[in-house]
């Protein structure tokens, strides 16, 4: 049973992976394309983790993908505020 | 469950390609910083996938420092000056 769930949440992991490149590549606008990419791409590790963690079973792996995850979603936060910042102080070409 | 781990790896690395279409036509340096930003982020993903396909616990800890990478770059990027549009 577990190895189904795993399955299932990498798969929903990857499904959000595939909706923040496909919303790279498809919104007009710098501001919405950052939001679409850092939402899809960290909901996205994080279901991967997840399912890993379901996949894993011990508590040390579990914990180091948790690690992995909470890392992702602060440096992802950070970037994307800086490269906002810096995308509206953009002279407009 | 190896192989399904390993084509969910592969699935990531072809969204990562397609990723390299934003990084060509991005208008703007900050759609190429982007690009990276989801290179940064799938390449996490896809070294996780691998540590658990192939039982090797060490690319978790590999992983963790690659999320870093993506945070840094794009720190450093913001430092640059803003290009005056002569170009």
């Amino acid at each position: 049973m577990s190895t189904w769930l795993a399955i299932a949440l990498i798969l929903i992991g990857c499904s959000f992976f595939l909706a923040g490149t496909v919303g790279l590549l498809r919104f007009p606008d710098t501001h919405s394309r950052l939001h679409a990419l850092t939402k899809a791409d960290n909901l996205g590790l994080g279901f991967i983790c997840a399912g890993l963690a379901v996949h894993d079973g011990s508590l040390t792996g579990t914990i180091h993908l948790l690690f992995v995850w909470a890392l992702a979603m602060m440096a992802a936060t950070v970037s994307a505020f800086l490269i906002a910042r810096w995308a509206d102080e953009e002279p407009e070409h | 469950m190896n192989s399904f781990l390993m084509s969910a790896g592969l699935f990531l690395l072809i969204n990562l390609a397609v990723g390299l279409l934003r990084l060509y036509r991005g208008p703007g340096p900050a759609d190429r910083i982007q690009a990276l930003l989801l290179f940064g982020t799938t390449t996490v993903a896809v070294l996780l996938l691998l540590a658990y396909a192939e039982a090797l616990p060490a690319l978790v800890h590999v992983a963790l420092v690659f999320v870093m990478l993506a945070a840094i770059a794009s720190i450093a990027f913001v430092q640059l000056p803003h290009r005056t549009g002569k170009d």
